[in-house]
């Protein structure tokens, strides 16, 4: 390649970065000219405090993804958790009371499960040497039954006067933005910080991109993707406990599906699903993508919401077809 | 008697580079011909234009003297042309007669005939004197049988050529003999066999003649009743490179900075004692698979090993790589790009990978990056095309260069440097040369392990020799010679052994 080439192909726009973010921008407009009452303050914050479960969760799933691995359980692990939080702050309400050293006590079983569930993915998966697919298979059936035979088949509920306490949690927020858009807001920013700029984030990408160059530089792999799952873990935790708030209650079908939205917003977002390369913004505009398309079709009356996952399929597929890169051959 | 398979004047370049010149040999049917070099000589290129992997840039190939051109191996293989592969060509979960019959499967209308394939699969092994059963896995099976296998599979094909690049390399003395048994049968049923091997006792057993070849060219040719096995050594040896390698300028020092005693690689090495002095080139030498790369692995902690470690004086405990570069010891791999480099990262990422710490507080400081990137261009004589390159993109002796710069951020006093220079030209192996001596000079004290001689002669202070995971001998730098260092890594003389 001449050096001439070279300057022109740095000059062109790079589809890879402004493609998702053009999507975006296109179903904002799509969005606006459809709908007046999209662009209102309500509907965006419903859309973005919705969102924000699975964003929380995505922004861990950019990094386990990026460091060469996977996690199916997100979704089941979610419910799971949300079930125990419920289980435990019941439990505790004759000793604590309703009030909020109960509702913190809720949040800490959220995160101590979180990061268990992400200690045990991650301990299979790096000392056990079992496939990340596999593990994460298993422990997503596990946590699903776990969460249906807590429930007994059917929903746990909070208690009713807990319930209205920690209620605010989910719908309430600082000038007008509400507690979930803030917590997405802050949990992506310190992801692409330390995605970008942390070593933690350059050894995450160096393991998913050739684990025996990262052994042979010194770096510990196996504590590296341990942390990924352990970091997942514990958003997971903090996505149940915006999340609980919401419904105060939690059942089989919660979190339903949760794991494929987010690795489909991680991929859209041009993270690479084999690993060695992964930008957080991206997902967080891979979530907005995903999100807005299912508000779209429900606020318009031209297309069915019954086709929202198809479409979003579409987007999947178009993504990563425009993704595509010649690398390096080795 | 006209020959099988001739190779007439024939030439290879790969780009600019011509690897073989104008090479010509003969295989007669019913003859066992030794084909043998050291590495690098250009044994490899020469039997892949033999079977159609590859084509010869000039010069001719003649099956039954008459001019022929393969489009590729299959192309050959229907002549009757074989390549059996030192890593054998079979698919594991597939049993042994679906590998013999694998892409020629016996078919009665749309259907398998498994009866005829079974059958016919029986008859070729019987004929090799190989019980193996024809449904067994070839997973389940040992490599003397895969050896086997992979005969059948090329008599099926009606081989009248059989190229067989080291068959011997994976097999246990017993099974060499089972094999050498074989070659005999092949042999009176005027299959033409080309033999490759570095054991040059296998060769006097089993070949009928012979083709020495070094550097691309054919340096001997006749009879093996001819040759002893020192006259084959040292055809295979013995060049002038002598101004490829500076001169010594700082002694030795007298410290020993890394003492190794009883090292065991389970699988790999043995009991494996040794002592490098500060300041000193030790080298190690031996051949490929000897040992010698996992002795070094096992030694930074890549591979479980037992045994004791001194480092300056003091017993340490190495687990990890990590553990070795806190000790101030660095491994720099053979092989850069699955090892050594991310290729699809660019240079800063990998210059820094392995001391990224140094330059994080709280996060990675870029702008001191960028420096070291600078200093290592400048130092190393880096040349890139652009600063944001990625790796992959750079040629091979400047991707070694990038490695070199990256193990030596860390500021190791004890380097081990495998095959510093494989696959990089010759100005680039210069100055990879020069810049081991400056380390020296400096009183680091470095292990370069080569599969070339010359290199060894050229760097080294002393040198080790290993064979079968043991260090065979030692060579003191003033009786250094390539037939002495070739003599033991082929066990011809184990004398020398624990002097020095």
């Amino acid at each position: 390649m001449s050096s001439a080439e070279r300057l022109e192909r740095g000059w062109r726009p790079d589809l890879r970065v402004l493609g998702p973010l053009l999507a975006l921008a296109a179903l904002v407009l799509i969005g606006a000219l459809l709908n007046g009452n999209f662009l209102s303050a309500g509907n965006i914050t419903n859309v973005l405090s919705r969102s924000a479960f699975i964003g929380i969760i995505a922004v861990g799933m950019t990094f386990v993804i990026t460091s060469g691995g996977l996690d199916l359980s997100v979704g089941s692990m979610a419910a799971f958790i949300a079930g125990l939080m419920i289980l435990v702050m019941n439990a505790l309400l004759p000793v604590l009371g309703a009030g909020w050293p109960l509702a913190i006590a809720g949040m800490a079983t959220a995160i101590v499960a979180g990061t268990l569930a992400g200690m045990i993915n991650g301990f299979l998966i790096t000392t056990m040497r079992i496939e990340a697919f596999i593990v994460t298979l298993g422990t997503m059936g596990i946590y699903r039954s776990l969460v249906t035979w807590l429930a007994d088949g059917g929903t746990l509920s909070l208690d009713f006067g807990m319930r209205t306490l920690i209620r605010p949690i989910y719908f309430n927020g600082i000038l007008g933005i509400s507690f979930p858009i803030i917590v997405f807001a802050l949990v992506a920013i310190c992801g692409e910080v330390v995605m970008r700029r942390a070593a933690f984030g350059r050894h995450a990408a160096a393991v998913g991109s050739n684990d025996r160059v990262a052994r042979y530089s010194s770096v510990d792999v196996n504590r590296v993707r341990l942390t990924t799952y352990v970091f997942l873990g514990i958003l997971v935790g903090i996505a149940t406990i915006m999340y609980v708030p919401r419904l105060g209650a939690a059942s089989s079908s919660t979190g339903v599906l949760w794991e494929l939205e987010a690795i489909a917003a991680v991929i859209i977002g041009g993270t690479m699903l084999k690993g060695g390369f992964g930008r957080v913004w991206g997902t967080v505009v891979g979530v907005l993508i995903l999100s807005l398309i299912d508000n779209i079709l429900n606020l318009t009356d031209g297309v069915s919401p019954y086709l929202n996952g198809a479409i979003q399929g579409v987007i999947i597929i178009l993504a990563v077809i425009l993704q595509r890169e010649k690398r390096a051959e080795g | 008697m006209t020959a099988l398979l001739e190779l007439r004047a024939v030439r290879r370049s790969f780009g600019q580079v011509e690897v073989l010149h104008g090479i010509d040999i003969a295989l007669a049917p019913g003859e066992v011909h030794a084909l043998i070099g050291e590495n690098g000589a250009g044994k490899s290129t020469t039997m892949k234009i033999m079977s159609g992997y590859l084509a010869p840039t000039s010069g001719q190939v003649l099956l039954d003297g008459v001019p022929v051109t393969h489009a590729d191996s299959q192309a050959a293989e229907a002549q009757g042309v074989v390549l059996i592969h030192q890593e054998f060509n079979l698919a594991d979960r597939l049993t042994v007669e679906q590998n013999i019959f694998l892409g020629r499967e016996k078919k009665r209308g749309p259907f398998l005939d498994k009866a005829a394939m079974r059958a016919e699969a029986r008859a070729l092994l019987d004929r090799l004197d190989c019980r193996v059963p024809v449904d067994a896995r070839i997973a389940d099976i040992s490599n003397p049988d895969k050896q086997m296998v992979e005969i059948a599979k090329a008599l099926q094909r009606d081989a009248r050529v059989l190229i067989m690049d080291e068959p011997t390399a994976v097999l246990t003395t017993h099974e060499v003999d089972v094999l050498f048994g074989q070659i005999a049968r092949l042999k009176a049923a005027g299959v033409a066999i080309l033999f490759t091997s570095h054991k040059l006792d296998e060769v006097r057993r089993i070949c009928d003649s012979l083709t020495i070849m070094r550097d691309g060219a054919v340096v001997a040719q006749g009879r093996v009743a001819d040759y002893t096995e020192d006259a084959m050594a040292e055809a295979m040896v013995g060049r002038d490179v002598s101004s490829l390698y500076p001169a010594r300028a700082v002694p030795v020092g007298s410290g020993i900075a890394l003492r190794v005693q009883g090292l065991t690689v389970p699988g790999f090495a043995d009991d494996v004692s040794f002592d490098l002095r500060q300041g000193e080139i030790l080298g190690l030498a031996g051949l490929i698979g000897s040992g010698r790369t996992e002795l070094m692995e096992g030694l930074v902690g890549l591979r479980a090993a037992t045994g004791r470690i001194q480092i300056a004086g003091r017993d340490v405990s190495i687990r990890a790589p990590r553990d070795a570069q806190a000790l101030g010891m660095c491994y720099l791999t053979e092989d850069r790009k699955s090892r050594g480099l991310l290729l699809s990262q660019g240079m800063r990422e990998n210059l820094t990978l392995q001391c990224l710490g140094d330059f994080t507080n709280w996060l990675i400081d870029t702008r001191a990056e960028e420096q070291a990137l600078t200093r290592a261009i400048a130092e190393f004589d880096i040349r890139a095309p652009s600063r944001g390159i990625a790796v992959g993109n750079l040629s091979g002796g400047n991707q070694q260069k990038l490695l070199i710069a990256k193990i030596m951020l860390a500021e190791p006093d004890i380097v081990i440097i495998d095959e510093p220079t494989r696959g990089i030209d010759i100005g680039t192996k210069q100055q990879i040369y020069e810049f081991i001596h400056a380390l020296a000079a400096a009183g680091r004290s470095i292990i370069v392990i080569s599969s070339e001689m010359q290199e060894i002669i050229g760097l080294a202070d002393r040198a080790l020799v290993m064979r079968s995971g043991r260090i065979m001998g030692e060579v003191a730098r003033a009786d250094m010679t390539e037939e002495r260092i070739v003599r033991l890594a082929m066990g011809l003389q184990a004398e020398h052994a624990g002097t020095g």
